[in-house]
């Protein structure tokens, strides 16, 4: 029974790790994008989260009308403005750009907000709990935040092959050049996955704003449970991502359980383990 | 194109033999000035004292005061400080270690190699206070540090009892009285005696959670001690620890966390209906917006009070009191007060008076002066030659510890009330320390 503990409260655990990855995996899947700032990006967004709850009195989850339209409008000019003119050099510009970036976030925030930790209400929601038998009690907020991380990723999967756009970020994701070739503006298309993507970053930023503290120092912890969750994914496929989170979030609880200093190494001893059985993840996607 | 080439004649138009009439006029000037009555207020050259602090980076919330503290202290140096028979501006050069110990080394160097300060002061976490110490004992260059257990500072640095350090001294408490203090303060409450600890797999909490730490003091003064082990200090999900918890049916929990990991564990706990007497998480609620950000849940979390607004202190630089300086910092920044405040103000209230006692501005007579301090400060009474529990070694001053519990504020959403004082009975109690209340 205790095992089954273990295993249901890793997973709750891994839909978090997977709701921080969907941006992650979207830039890395379409565009190839490295981006070292996305824990940085993660932050952002719950401040920017903070101060629409502070500016206009909504509740966080209620916030997400106004956060998600100004990050997806932040996504977009990010990458039309600067990220698009970083890829054509091969990996390191982007790399470089996005470093630069994540530096800049962290000392921005730490300008205008101080170094103190927040944290975004949500109220009662937050520690209800829902007890099954056998003692095992579930938080109601994990199931939520699983829950939006599945959801998520179905979203995205029926974007991606049920429409006229998914096609052409599939097609952009294979191959570029003859994509544009083909009549595809990858410019204009690469901002749209960027800003689909901080869509997704945004909803989990909240999600994470209302679970834990954050501060502008917290990013830079996120990214690597996002790029380890996508490796071990399969680039470029979102319902990888989800089990790659899972992944992570079972092998943590299981390392947590057996002693509490071997929880995060766990995770990190699971991702290369898959790393050296399946090189390109469970589901690899793309071809490169 | 004309104006282009007159442009560039210019910087040459300053040839060599010019250049040596214009310096040989300025230097003759200036052997003039040296020789009459000196018109400016200070003859004498200004004294430099460095000042090492997190003002940004993961612990900048221990540096955030630090622009309010040295514009009081400024404007309490405006007269200079007199040595002998000459009066010397002072001039304190802030410098940012960017909470990296690092840094806060490489720019300890830059002072006291460029900038070549009299007097060092640092402080906030062995990561600042460390690395600057071992700069100025290297170098030679008296040195005062605080914000900082002592023993990190210390056994952190290799220091040897017997011998101690001949540049560097240091103000603050100890490991032993945190340790002393939350055991005696649990005792004031009825509990069925059993506690949990759990620390960080970090510096701080394998300290804590050691042979010499936490857990046996805590045995000894009677309490039944289940170790939960240390965690990563990233941790994401305590559900693992909650159930170890729940199974030893624990009255008090007590660990080191980090802010961000306790707002997890805490939710958590709510989640998996956990709820203990007294829950002491020190520094995760050191800062009275880490409680805030656990909303209603912060209220009755307990935790050791270095320093508040009630203390019974006041500088003996500023004249003011405890609770003076804290209006002033609230009504500058429109921000409660926090703990290392206190303690920022009062690391340069000692160098000073430290430099206005010394014979000269020589590092030995400084540190001399720093061995002879007995002085009053912000934070209580400073001094390094009383030996006994006050003095463990000679280069460290312990500074009074007492119990406090967050409670329902009255300007701000919590304020920290001073619970228990037995250890320092001088420092006044502002309410009885109270079980958590669950709703």
């Amino acid at each position: 029974m205790e095992w089954l503990n273990v295993l249901i409260q890793g997973s709750l655990l891994g839909g978090l790790y997977a709701l921080f990855a969907i941006g992650l995996s979207l830039s890395f899947g379409i565009m190839r994008l490295v981006n070292i700032a996305h824990g940085d990006l993660i932050v952002l967004c719950a401040y920017v989260a903070l101060i629409v709850v502070q500016g206009t009195g909504l509740d966080p989850v209620s916030s997400l009308i106004i956060v998600l339209p100004v990050m997806f409008v932040a996504g977009y000019l990010l990458q039309r403005g600067l990220l698009n003119f970083t890829l054509e050099g091969g990996l390191l510009p982007p790399l470089l750009v996005t470093f630069g970036i994540s530096v800049i976030i962290q000392n921005a925030l730490l300008l205008g907000f101080g170094a103190y930790t927040h944290r975004l209400q949500q109220g009662a929601i937050e520690t209800q709990s829902l007890v099954l038998p056998g003692d095992i009690a579930i938080g109601v907020y994990p199931v939520i935040i699983f829950a939006v991380a599945v959801l998520s990723i179905a979203g995205l999967q029926l974007l991606f092959f049920k429409t006229k756009i998914g096609r052409a970020f599939r097609a952009a994701s294979d191959d570029a050049d003859t994509a544009e070739l083909m009549g595809i503006n990858k410019r204009h298309l690469f901002a749209l996955a960027m800003a689909i993507a901080m869509i997704f970053t945004a909803l989990a930023a909240v999600l994470f704003a209302i679970r834990t503290n954050f501060d502008p120092a917290s990013g830079p912890t996120r990214l690597i449970l996002a790029f380890e969750a996508v490796i071990i994914g399969g680039l470029g496929s979102m319902w990888g991502t989800l089990i790659g989170g899972m992944i992570l979030g079972i092998a943590q609880a299981v390392g947590a359980a057996l002693s509490p200093t071997w929880q995060i190494l766990a995770g990190h001893l699971a991702f290369l383990v898959i790393l050296i059985i399946l090189p390109s993840g469970l589901f690899p996607r793309t071809r490169d | 194109m004309d104006s282009k080439a007159k442009g560039r004649t210019t910087p040459r138009g300053i040839g060599r033999r010019k250049f040596l009439k214009y310096s040989a006029g300025t230097a003759a000037a200036g052997a003039i000035a040296a020789t009459l009555p000196a018109p400016a207020v200070f003859a004498a050259r200004p004294i430099k004292i460095g000042m090492v602090s997190p003002e940004t980076g993961p612990i900048a919330a221990f540096g955030e005061a630090d622009r309010f503290v040295l514009e009081g202290i400024n404007k309490a140096l405006k007269g200079g400080i007199k040595i002998g028979s000459q009066t010397h501006p002072v001039e304190i050069i802030y410098k940012d270690s960017q909470s990296n110990p690092n840094r806060a080394s490489e720019v300890a160097a830059q002072l006291i190699n460029n900038d070549r300060v009299d007097l060092m002061v640092a402080s906030s976490t062995s990561d600042t206070c460390n690395p600057v110490s071992d700069q100025c004992e290297l170098n030679g260059v008296p040195c005062i540090t605080s914000d900082d257990p002592w023993q990190a500072w210390f056994f952190g640095r290799r220091g040897n009892p017997a011998e101690g350090f001949e540049y560097t001294y240091h103000f603050f408490w100890g490991f032993d009285q945190v340790a002393t203090t939350f055991a005696d303060m649990w005792k004031t409450m009825p509990t069925n005696n059993i506690v949990c600890t759990m620390f960080t797999n970090d510096p701080d909490g394998i300290a804590a959670n050691g042979d010499h730490g936490m857990p046996p003091l805590f045995r000894s003064k009677g309490f039944d001690v289940r170790q939960l082990g240390l965690y990563p200090p990233l941790s994401d999900d305590f559900s693992a620890q909650i159930r170890e918890l729940k199974k030893n049916d624990a009255d008090i929990a007590c660990g080191i966390f980090n802010p961000p990991q306790f707002a997890t564990f805490w939710t958590q706990c709510a989640q998996q209906g956990y709820q203990p007497k007294i829950m002491t998480p020190p520094k995760a609620i050191l800062f009275p917006t880490a409680v805030e950000a656990l909303g209603p849940r912060g209220e009755g979390t307990s935790t050791e009070v270095w320093w508040s607004h009630h203390h019974p202190f006041q500088s003996g630089l500023t004249g003011e009191t405890a609770q003076e300086f804290c209006d002033a910092y609230t009504a500058a920044t429109g921000k409660q007060w926090t703990q290392p405040i206190g303690f920022k103000h009062a690391n340069i209230e000692v160098a000073v008076d430290v430099l206005k006692r010394s014979a000269s501005l020589k590092p030995e007579d400084i540190v001399e002066a720093i061995a002879d301090t007995d002085y009053k400060s912000l934070v209580g009474p400073v001094t390094w030659k009383g030996g006994g529990p006050k003095n463990p070694i000679k280069n460290v001053c312990t500074t009074p510890l007492v119990g406090g519990q967050w409670k329902k504020g009255e300007k701000f959403p919590f304020d920290l009330h001073i619970v228990y004082n037995g250890s320092a009975p001088e420092i006044p109690l502002d309410s009885a320390f109270e079980p958590i209340k669950y709703s």
